[in-house]
């Protein structure tokens, strides 16, 4: 037990003492999961809203393959972006291997699916009647699909919790991708990893809080905005 | 909402532009190297000094030592720097691998519960002892990863001419301080190098039982990797780093790593040395 209370007051001192490696560990978790997290919403809000509405032959199986991505385990995604992305693999000109962007990558393709599941979701909930009140009223197509899409975003800011929720805590594609390079992408769950296999439990724990202090913060924030709109 | 999305858009390309700037040219060196080496702390040490001397941006990476010369071999690196002569040596001769150069040593050390079911305290041939491990059936926990910790064991048990088993031996399939955790919760047996063992001294029951035998010494070397493993291979900044370690400065480092934290070193500098020395 005093490992934790020791790993509390660890964390409260390397915030307070604005600890360099805290920080650049921190901030390029932030930095990766956030920018994964965005491209993952572009891909993920259209997919999913053309998903909810179109009709087409094969759609239960594109939906039910989004399902299945929803838990793509990040460890499979690692290997596979690894491999695309060795000096010898089709993507090896790029060079970027063992970057942020190679997390940045990786870390899309996981939340990806994700924002599109649960934005087909949020805008299937939407009552057709609805659409077609809209259509009635003589909207456009690209109309009607902006209005539903406005008329889902608050279910949809769980889109983000989860998508980011899911990457910034996902160790397997980074420590893969990213060889938890000191400075460069060290992240918060491979610094995690790292610390404890140096046997520096304290130090561990107190990421280990940081992460979910931060993971918190970033939901709260997001569910004052979704609670406080409804 | 139009103006959210541009800034967005303007984001993402700032970080793909500023990712691809710091991407490895020929000023990028990857050294692909075991766990031991960055759960000492010693690359943390040695890798920024490399750097700010060469000019080169080194890109560490600690995995198993099987997976380091892996990676190695397919042009995944430039630079080795690993402990598993014998593996090592068959890369060399495959012509993988050249320059094979040894760099520094420390030791292995078998521990176990204090109440030493199988009586080896104080032995010294750590095959006498691995098979009285084996007679008395007492636990034993194995790396199995194909590290370099886990490769010297094999051998051990090879020259005590033991095919260790269920239910006695365990495979943890993990790194060195997770095993030396399973180890200390199932009393169990284990070898461990030493600066491992320093580093989680504090939460381990475990006791040294077997050291200062020659067949447990741990050295390191650094090899430089043929540049027709693969279509990028920066010889050159290899050859730099592999040099650099043998540098007497570096030696130096290396000699007094650990003095701080545990009250001795961790490694012992051996440049110039051949395995015959040893």
């Amino acid at each position: 037990m005093d490992v934790l209370v020791d790993g509390a007051r660890q964390a409260v001192a390397l915030l307070v003492s604005g600890d360099a490696e805290v920080l650049s560990v921190l901030w390029t978790s932030l930095k990766v999961s956030g920018t994964a997290t965005l491209i993952a919403l572009l891909l993920g809000i259209p997919a999913g809203a053309a998903l909810a509405l179109a009709r087409f032959p094969g759609r239960t199986l594109v939906v039910s393959a989004v399902n299945t991505g929803m838990g793509l385990p990040p460890v499979v995604v690692g290997l596979f972006v690894t491999i695309l992305l060795w000096r010898s693999g089709p993507l090896g000109a790029l060079e970027i291997l063992y970057t942020p962007t190679a997390i940045v990558i990786a870390q899309a393709v996981i939340a990806a699916p994700i924002v599109t599941g649960i934005t087909l979701a949020a805008v299937q909930n939407v009552p057709a009647a609805f659409r077609l009140q809209l259509v009635g009223l003589g909207a456009s197509r690209t109309q009607m699909v902006w209005v539903v899409l406005r008329e889902a975003r608050l279910p949809m800011l769980a889109a983000i919790m989860a998508g980011f929720g899911g990457v910034i805590s996902e160790i397997g594609a980074s420590m893969m991708v990213g060889g938890n390079i000191k400075g460069e992408t060290r992240t918060l769950t491979t610094a995690m990893v790292l610390e404890t296999g140096k046997g520096n439990f304290d130090v561990a724990i107190a990421l280990s809080i940081l992460l979910l202090v931060l993971v918190f913060a970033i939901n709260w924030a997001l569910t004052a905005v979704q609670q406080r709109r409804r | 909402m139009r103006r959210s999305l541009s800034i967005v858009v303007a984001l993402v390309l700032s970080v793909a532009v500023t990712a691809s700037a710091q991407g490895p040219g020929s000023k990028t060196v990857i050294l692909s190297t075991t766990t031991s080496t960055q759960d000492s702390g010693l690359l943390d040490v040695l890798l920024p000094l490399f750097e700010k001397q060469s000019g080169y941006t080194v890109k560490g990476i600690s995995v198993g030592t099987g997976q380091a010369l892996a990676l190695a071999a397919r042009g995944e690196a430039d630079v080795t720097l690993a402990h598993a002569p014998a593996v090592e040596k068959k890369y060399v001769a495959e012509g993988k691998m050249h320059n094979r150069r040894l760099v520094m040593y420390n030791d292995f050390l078998v521990i176990g519960p204090e109440a030493d079911p199988a009586k080896i305290r104080g032995d010294r041939s750590v095959v006498a002892a691995l098979k009285k491990i084996a007679q008395t059936g007492a636990r034993f926990v194995s790396r199995g990863d194909k590290s370099g910790t886990h490769v010297l064991e094999q051998n051990l048990w090879k020259a005590a001419d033991l095919t260790p088993a269920a239910p006695w031996y365990i495979e943890s399939g993990q790194g060195m301080g997770a095993t030396l955790g399973i180890a200390n919760d199932r009393q169990a047996y284990t070898l461990s190098d030493r600066a491992t063992m320093l580093a989680f001294s504090r939460r381990l029951a475990l006791k040294p039982m077997v050291e200062g035998d020659k067949l447990l010494l741990n050295i390191y070397s650094v090899m430089e990797v043929n540049p027709a493993n693969g279509p990028k291979v920066n010889t050159a900044g290899g050859k730099a780093f592999a040099d650099w370690m043998l540098s007497p400065e570096t030696q130096a480092v290396i000699k007094t790593f650990g003095v701080d934290k545990y009250g001795q070193p961790l490694f012992v500098p051996i440049a110039g040395k051949k395995d015959e020395d040893f």
